[in-house]
């Protein structure tokens, strides 16, 4: 009977002769792990869920916010405050009951990241930020899986495959060949900064389904060392042909000891000035002495923070009101990430170039783990 | 000699256009030192360049009419 209601469910892609039953049966036998349940992932998800993909992993540690609506498509409004890998698998599960989710509520890091992507044989990367990219880049190339690369940005977006050898010279590359050093602080902005255009996730995450189900069946040319960069305005699609970078090696983690001790979030921040707090110095500092701590997030962002005093002014209004801070005490700046907030320390220092002001490396969402650990 | 210029992300934000010809530029650090000179926040932005399409690492002498493209990197999920 199940087999009938498969067959239904997958007709119209079994009748396409280059996917057949054959290429059905390959879907169905296929793991597939997205990082990310947000813009990128939720379209991605979907799609892969409904072409009946056999195995999924979503991981996520964040929760559903309002402002997530305008483009990660999963999500309602009673969904808010929930966690988006459960979230996630609920959907696709309402979806298609005939494949198996694998729920990962949790940030991927060093220490978990080869023994969860082991288990499948395609990753997408729906992350969103450098660290995460340079972390999921460099646990693919040590494990030998393709990466299904997707960022998006304001009305653009990047599609590419990493790690996957080209079938006639056998190259493969990587998302060091295309970026070798991840951009300072300052310039690399994020969703968050500078909005983005609901749609663009929407078309990226769905290439990168499209480009995971052609490796699956075999279907087609994969964008294997190449990247794509679209543009909404311009309604345009510009290529790059990416090729393996000799010089590379040289910030690589090569064994998975190595692996296990490169500090991404430090790899990241290294060509920056500004200086930064781990959670724990953060914590420490703030119990030792009277410290200013500084929310620069906007007005209403998640999660709420309860575990001691601060002030709010948000990013947008930094500069206007950078002067009213009192510089007497040692500053802290957080946000979501730690983004922002090295930014907004670099405000600081401008107007006060002798103040003690530290941002909180990783943000508000890396104290909240870190304490929830603890707690 | 001409090259063609394609920018992309924050680079067409901070040269103000996607699209444009150059003149008389002989190779990529040529024309990176060109373009930090008219665009100072270019030296703190980081990007990669493709010349025809390919990626680049080192410097490249340019042939007429080639077509440089400025790729910054993306987190944006």
């Amino acid at each position: 009977m199940k087999t009938i209601v498969s067959h239904n469910r997958y007709q119209r892609q079994i009748q396409l002769k280059e996917i057949g039953q054959e290429g059905q049966d390959k879907i169905a036998q296929a793991k597939v792990l997205v990082i990310g349940a947000g813009g990128l992932g939720c379209p991605a998800l979907q799609y892969l869920a409904a072409a009946g993909v056999g195995k999924i992993g979503v991981v996520d540690f964040d929760v559903v916010e309002m402002s997530n609506l305008q483009r990660q498509v999963l999500y309602a409004v009673d969904d808010i405050g929930q966690s988006k890998a459960i979230m996630a698998s609920k959907k696709l599960n309402l979806l298609n009951p005939e494949i198996t989710i694998d729920i990962y509520n949790l940030q991927i890091t060093n220490e978990n990241a080869l023994e969860i992507l082991e288990n499948y044989d395609i990753i997408i990367d729906g992350s969103d930020n450098f660290a995460t990219r340079y972390l999921i880049n460099d646990a693919c190339v040590l494990l030998n899986k393709p990466l299904i690369y997707g960022a998006v940005l304001r009305f653009e977006g990047q599609i590419g495959i990493f790690n996957l050898a080209d079938k006639i010279t056998n190259i493969k590359t990587n998302y060091r060949d295309l970026f070798p050093k991840p951009p300072s602080l300052d310039s690399a902005i994020s969703c968050n900064d500078v909005g983005v255009f609901g749609v663009i996730p929407g078309i990226i995450g769905t290439m990168q389904a499209t480009e995971a189900l052609k490796i699956i069946t075999g279907v087609g040319k994969p964008l294997a060392n190449k990247i794509i960069s679209y543009n909404a305005l311009e309604n345009s699609f510009y290529d790059f042909e990416i090729i393996a970078n000799a010089n590379q090696s040289f910030d690589f983690p090569k064994s998975k000891a190595a692996f296990l001790d490169y500090n991404y979030q430090c790899f990241c921040n290294s060509n920056s000035v500004n200086e930064s707090l781990s959670v724990e110095e953060f914590d420490s500092l703030r119990k030792q002495e009277k410290i200013t701590i500084i929310d620069v997030r906007e007005k209403g962002e998640l999660p709420v923070v309860d575990g001691f005093t601060f002030i709010l002014i948000p990013l947008s209004e930094f500069e206007n009101r950078v002067l009213t801070i009192s510089t007497q005490n040692r500053i802290v700046v957080f946000c979501k990430s730690g983004q922002r907030s090295a930014k907004a320390v670099k405000i600081l220092k401008e107007k006060f170039p002798n103040c003690s002001a530290y941002s909180l490396a990783g943000g508000i969402d890396e104290w909240k783990i870190k304490n929830l650990k603890n707690r | 000699m001409d090259i063609n210029l394609l920018a992309f992300g924050i680079i067409a934000e901070i040269t103000g256009k996607s699209a444009w010809k150059m003149a008389g530029i002989k190779d990529t650090n040529e024309l990176i030192n060109n373009l930090e000179t008219q665009f100072p926040a270019l030296s703190t932005t980081s990007f990669s360049i493709a010349v025809n399409r390919k990626v680049i690492q080192d410097n490249i002498i340019f042939n007429e009419n080639d077509t440089i493209a400025l790729l910054p990197p993306f987190s944006g999920g």
